[in-house]
């Protein structure tokens, strides 16, 4: 696959280009991984059923009325104009997320015939990843010991929560909790607020994600010199911890349980998120060193902080970090995040505003580095999203397929891939194979 | 069997903790890493703690140790010009080189990508960076809590009314380096096809405005249905959240349509007709939160976060209890799993380590390598593959390169 050069030149050859991914991926950690090789050149062919609602994935229902749609009307519950539309499940933004630059073709592996449509893919598939409860990959035989025998040198990546075998194995699990489950949730919020003011971050599926694909390149370049396949076992828990090493290390090694710091960092002081002019506008800062700190309290205009008992080391910042923070914040309270920032930078002071969504798309930084691209997709239009994560200098690369809709690519995958034609292709889609629609019985 | 990614050679040029984890990643995969470190001080990661006993010592960090495992470890000074003729014949043999500069450093000392790609054409340079290679806020000074605030979600993190707020620890670096790994991964293979390297743009301020914990479709979201997506909790909504329990804290996952499966489980299953809760947008008024509460809290009250855990994963609710580090590392679930690695160091002995983050079942698991003393492998490089004598190397040293 080549991504069009931006200056109309000849196409550039993406780095995965020839490598073929069956996905077979729900909700977030799992597709996410799949993204990114797409973005990256794979072939991602995602398997989707008619037959089948995995709720949280093209929506909490395939069919919500518009009252639901406004209802639940949050992020990750989003549709254009709180428009279920005509196919609401080609219209829901978590989805819309993760789902570009894939292919999208329909089968019901729940019967004999569909699963032989899966094998005939994988056939002529290099990976393939899924983040099933293992006990429902299972139940579809879907396990590594059949996708080798039907292609013996498949990378196949499995994403569970917990692992593939043992008590927790069938667990069910959103990213927060493999998060709670992990010990993120307990070392992050507000020192002075309990357990339960924890909100939900899903930080650990964004991580899974990335390594999963990691492991999937990974296996790939072990392939490509032996020639063996691998079977990859991500536990999105065993995979969060390492994210926390601090935490962890101080456990292993002191037998200290860490517990939250709130906005602040055990080694620069002062550091904290301070309220800015206007509603709820924020800036945070993080004084590192004396140098910074000097710089600092000389930006505010508050060199007398320097000679001030309470704040001339930085254990005695820490100490009085409290009526440190009353002094920034009577600073920051009179200024524009954005503002402020540029002050602060500009004096050689860590800074940086909390850009909220409508900022991002105002943010210079972003716009100069042409962050965000628009997309048009057929059923519901012309919408600026996030890019790619990462730039390569010789391979200029942009998103070039628009989130996928359901069963967009069947002709591709059965015509085209696997050769399905003529009655054959009209009897699979009678029977409820091959289809761009969820079946009616499916709310 | 081999490892994944035996037979690469990477350069680790990096610090701190983005960086470092990337190459790590690489490393306990199998790529052979040597870390570039400065010869005064080495990694600035070494003076971050948590330090074994609390006694700050530069082979004893806990953060380092841990980001460097499976790492060999050089020291080498790079604004000396021996030391980068050094580093220059190093990359000369390289697959990769992985490097955290402030953005124009790379150049400026004569090793950035064009001097490189012409001492190896194949070369890929992964730069990771606060916000990229150009751009306003190229020169900006970042960290942990300034990444996650303009790139990340953190203006949505946190509890109504309240400042924002951070995540835990340097996950937002950790992230950044994961997606360099994967980044540079991704580049290497396609060098065969290419015939070329690549310099890779890793902007952390990016890995956070794409990144998957939320806020790409926050930001989808918002051009949707134009709603600037803030810390609007509430709170046990829907019968979900994180309540307290016997032992702890136990989070449940909150949907309209697992209402009645949550209710039934503390007892209530009448909860589910109630005309209160009876339909999708009753359950969902801010107000059905606090109605909710009287009839699951004493059920959670009386409970373990284990005993709940079994019951709600009985019904099939997406759920887990709020682990701290002990419960997590003490939990006999990854245990079982040999999921932590003790490893073996010069400086502390031996130490429980989180495990790599995934298993390949096809292989054998190899014991991982401790992190690198302070320029440990000084001579084994230089001299054992780059030919210096044991005198230049004493030569080196006095001169201030090693």
């Amino acid at each position: 696959m080549a991504s069009p050069s931006p200056a109309g030149g000849p196409a550039v050859r993406l780095p995965l280009a020839g490598v073929r991914v069956v996905d077979m991926t729900l909700v977030w950690a799992g597709p996410s991984a799949t993204m990114f090789l797409a973005d990256w050149g794979a072939d991602v062919l995602k398997v989707e059923s008619t037959q089948h609602f995995q709720t949280a994935t093209r929506g909490n229902v395939a069919r919500p009325s518009k009252e639901e749609v406004i209802a639940l009307r949050s992020w990750r519950h989003a549709y254009p104009n709180d428009e279920p539309g005509e196919r609401p499940w080609n219209r829901f933004s978590l989805f819309q997320n993760h789902s570009r630059n894939k292919r999208s073709f329909t089968v019901d592996l729940r019967r004999p015939e569909g699963m032989e449509v899966l094998e005939s893919v994988l056939r002529v598939s290099d990976v393939l990843i899924e983040n099933n409860v293992p006990e429902t990959a299972e139940g579809l035989g879907v396990t590594y010991e059949w996708a080798r025998s039907i292609r013996p040198d498949i990378v196949m990546v499995q994403m569970p929560a917990y692992g593939l075998e043992g008590e927790y194995k069938n667990y069910r699990s959103y990213g927060s909790h493999v998060e709670a489950v992990s010990g993120h949730t307990y070392i992050r919020g507000y020192p002075d607020l309990d357990m339960s003011s924890k909100d939900e971050v899903l930080f650990a599926d964004a991580s899974g994600g990335l390594v999963a694909a990691f492991a999937a390149v990974s296996a790939l370049h072990r392939r490509r010199s032996t020639g063996e396949g691998a079977h990859v076992e991500l536990s999105l828990v065993e995979n969060m911890i390492p994210n926390l090493g601090e935490a962890i290390m101080d456990y292993t090694m002191n037998r200290r349980v860490q517990d939250t710091l709130g906005n602040r960092d055990p080694y620069r002081t002062p550091q904290g998120c301070y309220p800015c002019r206007g509603d709820d506008r924020w800036i945070t800062i993080s004084v590192g060193g004396e140098a910074e700190w000097r710089r600092f309290a000389r930006a505010i205009g508050r060199a007398v902080l320097l000679d001030d008992p309470r704040f001339r080391t930085i254990l005695a910042r820490r100490r009085n970090h409290d009526a440190l923070d009353e002094i920034i914040a009577g600073w920051t309270a009179r200024r524009d995040p954005n503002e402020a920032m540029e002050r602060l930078q500009r004096a050689g002071v860590t800074a940086g505003a909390v850009i909220s969504d409508a900022d991002a798309y105002r943010d210079p930084h972003l716009e100069a580095r042409r962050f965000f691209q628009t997309i048009t997709q057929a059923d519901i239009g012309a919408y600026p999203y996030p890019g790619i994560m990462w730039r390569a200098s010789a391979t200029p690369n942009s998103i070039r397929q628009p989130p996928i809709r359901l069963g967009e690519h069947n002709g591709y995958v059965y015509r085209e891939l696997l050769g399905v034609t003529g009655e054959t292709y009209d009897r699979l889609e009678r029977e409820g194979h091959i289809g761009e629609d969820y079946a009616a019985h499916i709310k | 069997m081999t490892a994944l990614l035996a037979g690469l050679r990477v350069l680790d040029l990096t610090h701190h903790v983005a960086g470092p984890l990337a190459a790590k990643l690489l490393a306990d995969y199998g790529a052979d890493v040597i870390k570039v470190e400065r010869p005064w001080g080495g990694d600035p990661a070494r003076t971050r703690g948590p330090f074994q006993g609390d006694l700050p010592h530069p082979e004893r960090s806990g953060l380092f140790l841990h980001l460097n495992t499976s790492k060999r470890g050089i020291t080498l000074n790079l604004r000396h010009e021996t030391g980068r003729a050094i580093f220059r014949e190093l990359a000369a043999g390289a697959d990769a080189v992985i490097e955290s500069f402030r953005p124009g450093t790379m150049d400026r000392l004569g090793i950035g990508y064009e001097a490189l790609s012409a001492l190896q054409p194949r070369l890929v340079l992964t730069s990771i960076s606060n916000f990229g290679q150009d751009g306003p806020y190229r020169d900006f000074r970042a960290g942990e809590i300034t990444e996650y605030a303009m790139g990340g979600p953190m203006f949505a993190t946190g509890y109504p009314g309240r400042e924002p707020m951070k995540l835990g620890g340097s996950v937002v670096q950790s992230h950044a380096g994961q997606a360099a790994a994967l980044a540079t991964v991704i580049a290497l293979f396609g060098v065969d096809d290419a015939g070329r390297g690549d310099h890779l743009d890793v902007s952390i301020m990016e890995t956070q405005a794409a990144g998957q914990d939320r806020r790409a479709t926050m930001l989808i979201a918002y051009q949707f249905i134009g709603h600037v997506n803030g810390r609007a909790r509430r709170p046990g909504a829907l019968g979900g959240g994180v309540r307290p329990c016997a032992d702890g804290y136990f989070s449940v996952a909150a949907q309209a349509h697992w209402f009645p499966i949550v209710m039934d489980m503390v007892g209530h299953p009448e909860l589910a007709e109630d005309p209160r809760f009876a339909t999708v947008e009753a359950r969902n008024r801010v107000e059905a939160a606090e109605e909710l509460e009287p009839y699951i809290l004493p059920w959670w009250m009386e409970r373990g976060m284990r005993d709940i855990w079994r019951e709600a994963q009985s019904r099939k609710l997406l759920s887990g209890p709020v682990y701290s580090s002990r419960d997590t590392i003490e939990d006999p679930y990854f245990r079982q799993r040999r999921y932590w690695e003790t490893i073996s160091h010069s400086a502390t002995g031996s130490i429980e380590y989180p495990g790599r983050p995934f298993r390949v079942h096809t292989m054998d698991r190899q014991p991982r390598r401790a992190a690198p003393t302070l320029g440990q492998h000084n001579e084994e490089v230089l001299c054992g593959e780059l030919g210096f004598s044991r005198r230049d190397l004493g030569r080196l040293r006095a001169a201030g390169v090693i």
